[in-house]
């Protein structure tokens, strides 16, 4: 039905293929088209809106490689009805999906540049994508460090993934925790401090942040404290929303629809804002 | 030491500090290494050195009794460790445990201290930077504080 | 009846008793009539089948948080301004479904809805509502996404609009240049003259459509008599505002104050019951709500009418981000007034005075704007 092809308000019926644990309360999920119609391709940092039978819709980052969309992938927390719902979806069972919506990191900016990214906590999800097309374009981009906050280390999202990131000779990772256990060996303290340890030209780097919004405001004004321009530095934003394309209102944030103007924000339109409360 | 002089002016911490008082620095440092495991100093300890990692990752700790040992930040590449020298009563309030091998400088802090006592100019210009450390430290201590990562779940929310 | 074909910008003189033609030949032409009429002691927007559905003679009183009704002297036909409803229930529904899903094959297909509106003549639309009705069209179809559900109805409205005769007690169009004449965005316009001697109305033509409306309607090419006496129903409208917004650099004015004292003044006084959002003509905010049988077997997906003054509106995992009263009504205002223009390039508001008078504790958002304005005069820029 070329209605459902072209409506962004219709949700494609998509087949769970897997539901992976990854750290307490956190699950990915591998989603494949039921009836072969898939999404349009997304880029990182964009989102879809998943819809569980029934019971409710809500906005997920795609955690998955724009290169490789097949399957569709979603990480998320489980903290409330629907994504509780969805964590209980099984292999086989079929869930809505509309979308992408939103901006995307601008990795086309950071040719030429040195790439910093800093995550914290779930915030590593949308930044994943962004990985897998800095890894398979490695050429193109100067040093590139990721550094990345967790609450415990048992809290610490993709860890093998990070590891085998580490691994990789030309990428510099960096991992903290803000509670160390008894058998962390590795560095304890917040994010923002990772920041002076990554080797990066401040004038020539693009950073991408991603995790609590007092954590992106906190990260964002050390790398500006840094030398990065405020205009270097981008910023994912996550507000309540029901359409995702801009007419139910739920998303504003200042004059900014974080559903059609974001997720992803350039931090000097928004500064301004992260420092106000409830706005 | 000849050696540690351009290290030293080049540190971050040293940064603007007038050329005389950069010799009488680095007379009062010497390189030091501490193998994996080892303990700088330990809570309650006469404070009188302080310590500008080079290389390596220390683990500032406090005890708590039936849990051990407890870390609260890691001290690493580039990071200065270490206050308690300046003030009184000059004794360590946490231990300072190595992760890994760990190089550094090692600056005599009661020939510092008295200098600084001595000569107001040089000492204000080591307390400003001492207390841009403590800000710094204070301000990241606090973000970890706010456990900002935890977030509660809901029966009510989407 | 008139012999040549009319032209847009003709305007005609259309006696009293002549009025139901109007009605009848848009009944004719297949549009339900909506208008003003009288139910529970306001005037509302409703059906009307004939001019005695109207609410001939009854004017109303408005004040902040104060809506009466009373008995004019004459038998005006649109002796009132505005009531509780607006246009926008017609044209953006309060609540309407959006697609239904039905459980098949181990998994689910949805099944879209099909937008079949009804062909309606929305009558006695004043000129701050045209401008209403204007900036809901740039929200819904001129936007980043056309929604098909207004876009449908918008296309199916044939608009009769009034020019009011007198200024309603909380409105303030002037200042807000949204009328009291309208100047476009109608198929007619009428201005209803009615004085000791005569009862007749005036009727500009907007399209070709209106032209088409008043061709079996008995009206003759308005005198210079009947403009002059037209023009000065207006201009008595316009003399009476008895409210202003100054709305120079407003959207400055509120992005530098948001955190003035004067929001936690408003916050006193506000109960968050979110009457503004749901009487204003321009307020566009909605929620869906996911809907299942008993079975399981049927889903739909409604979506309605919801405020920015609910604690629900911006809930995300671990709370909501404006839980204070003092933030939600912040984000009304400058969303209204300021935010409004960086997002649509107009002011979301139009003077129409509702928010004043339905809202129960009567907060004036001209008065607000006001008190901003002054403390900032008063102490030199906020920083």
């Amino acid at each position: 039905m070329s209605t459902l092809l072209s409506d962004p308000m219709l949700p494609r019926p998509y087949q769970v293929q897997r539901v992976r644990h990854e750290i307490p309360g956190t699950f990915t999920m591998e989603l494949e088209p039921q009836d072969g119609s898939a999404i349009p391709p997304f880029a990182s940092g964009q989102f879809n809106m998943l819809y569980v039978f029934g019971v409710g819709e809500i906005p997920i980052s795609i955690s998955g490689d724009p290169d490789r969309p097949a399957p569709l992938v979603h990480t998320t927390r489980a903290v409330g009805t629907v994504s509780s719902a969805i964590q209980a979806l099984k292999p086989g069972n079929t869930i809505g999906v509309r979308g992408p919506f939103g901006s995307h990191w601008p990795i086309e900016q950071a040719i030429g540049k040195d790439v910093v990214i800093v995550a914290g906590g779930i915030g590593l999800a949308p930044l994943r994508s962004t990985v897998y097309q800095l890894i398979a374009r490695r050429a193109q981009y100067g040093k590139i460090a990721l550094l990345y906050g967790a609450r415990t280390p048992s809290d610490i999202l993709y860890r093998h993934e990070l590891e085998r990131w580490r691994a990789h000779l030309d990428l510099d990772v960096y991992i903290t925790v803000d509670h160390g256990d008894t058998s962390w060996r590795g560095s304890v303290g917040v994010v923002t401090q990772l920041i002076r340890r990554a080797a990066f030209d401040p004038r020539n780097t693009l950073a991408m942040v991603c995790g609590p919004e007092i954590m992106m405001r906190f990260t964002a004004s050390e790398l500006e404290k840094h030398g990065a321009p405020v205009e270097q530095i981008y910023v994912s934003m996550e507000r309540n929303m029901k359409c995702a394309v801009g007419l139910c209102g739920h998303c504003q944030y200042g004059p900014h629809f974080v559903c059609k103007d974001g997720p992803v924000f350039q931090y000097s339109r928004v500064q301004h804002l992260l420092v106000k409360a409830e706005i | 030491m000849q050696s540690l002089a351009p290290i030293l002016a080049n540190h971050p911490f040293f940064k603007g500090f007038e050329p005389r008082y950069m010799q009488l620095i680095t007379g009062c440092a010497s390189n030091v290494r501490f193998p994996a495991g080892s303990y700088i100093f330990r809570e309650g300890e006469p404070a009188s050195t302080f310590y500008i990692i080079r290389r390596g990752k220390v683990a500032l700790e406090a005890v708590a009794a039936q849990q051990g040992s407890r870390v609260i930040q890691t001290i690493e590449d580039g990071d200065v460790l270490g206050w308690s020298w300046l003030f009184p009563p000059y004794r360590w309030h946490f231990n300072a445990r190595t992760i890994e091998e760990t190089r550094a400088i090692a600056l005599d802090g009661v020939c510092l201290r008295e200098k600084g006592e001595a000569d107001h100019d040089f000492g204000y210009e080591l307390v400003k930077r001492v207390a841009l450390i403590m800000m710094e430290r204070l301000q990241a201590t606090r973000l970890q504080a706010l456990d900002i990562y935890n977030v509660p779940s809901t029966e009510a929310g989407v | 009846m008139t012999t040549q074909a009319l032209q847009v910008h003709d305007r005609l003189c259309l006696e009293r008793e002549h009025f139901q033609h109007l009605f009848a030949s848009l009944q004719a032409r297949g549009f339900q009539v909506v208008g003003p009429t009288l139910r529970e002691h306001a005037i509302v927007y409703d059906t009307l089948t004939s001019v005695d559905d109207l609410p001939v003679g009854y004017t109303d009183e408005q004040d902040g948080g104060s809506y009466r009704l009373k008995k004019r002297r004459d038998r005006a036909l649109f002796g009132y301004n505005v009531g509780p409803h607006s246009w926008k229930q017609f044209l953006h529904p309060p609540l309407t479904r959006l697609w239904q899903a039905e459980r098949k094959d181990g998994g689910f297909q949805i099944i879209p809805e099909r937008q079949q509106p009804e062909k309606l003549a929305l009558f006695g639309v004043r000129s701050c509502e045209l401008h209403a009705i204007a900036i809901q069209d740039r929200v819904f179809t001129h936007a980043h996404y056309k929604d098909p559900i207004y876009a449908s109805r918008r296309e199916n409205v044939c608009i009769i609009a009034v020019n009011c005769g007198q200024a309603g007690g909380t409105c303030f169009c002037v200042s807000m240049q949204t009328g009291p004449e309208a100047t476009g965005g109608f198929d007619l316009a009428l201005t209803e003259v009615l004085d000791e001697a005569r009862h007749f109305f005036v009727i500009e033509v907007g399209t070709d459509l209106g032209a088409t409306i008043l061709q079996d309607v008995p009206c003759r090419a308005a005198s210079e008599d009947d403009l002059r006496l037209a023009g000065a129903v207006v201009a008595n409208a316009a003399a009476q505002m008895g409210r202003s917004m100054d709305t120079s650099d407003i959207k400055g004015l509120l992005y530098r104050n948001l955190d003035h004292p004067r929001w936690e003044n408003v916050a006193s006084r506000c109960l968050t019951c979110g009457n503004c959002t749901m009487v204003c003509p321009t307020c566009f905010c909605t929620t869906v709500e996911d809907t299942t049988d008993l079975a399981g077997t049927q889903a739909e997906r409604w979506r309605r009418w919801d405020s920015c003054f609910t604690m629900d509106f911006s809930y995300i995992a671990g709370g909501s981000i404006r839980a204070s009263s003092k933030s939600r009504y912040r984000q009304w205002m400058t969303h209204k007034l300021a935010s409004w223009i960086d997002q649509f390039g107009t002011s979301g508001c139009v003077g129409c005075g509702r928010c004043i008078t339905w809202c129960p504790v009567g907060i004036d958002i001209t008065e607000e704007v006001r008190a901003i304005r002054k403390s900032e005069s008063a102490q030199g820029r906020e920083g």
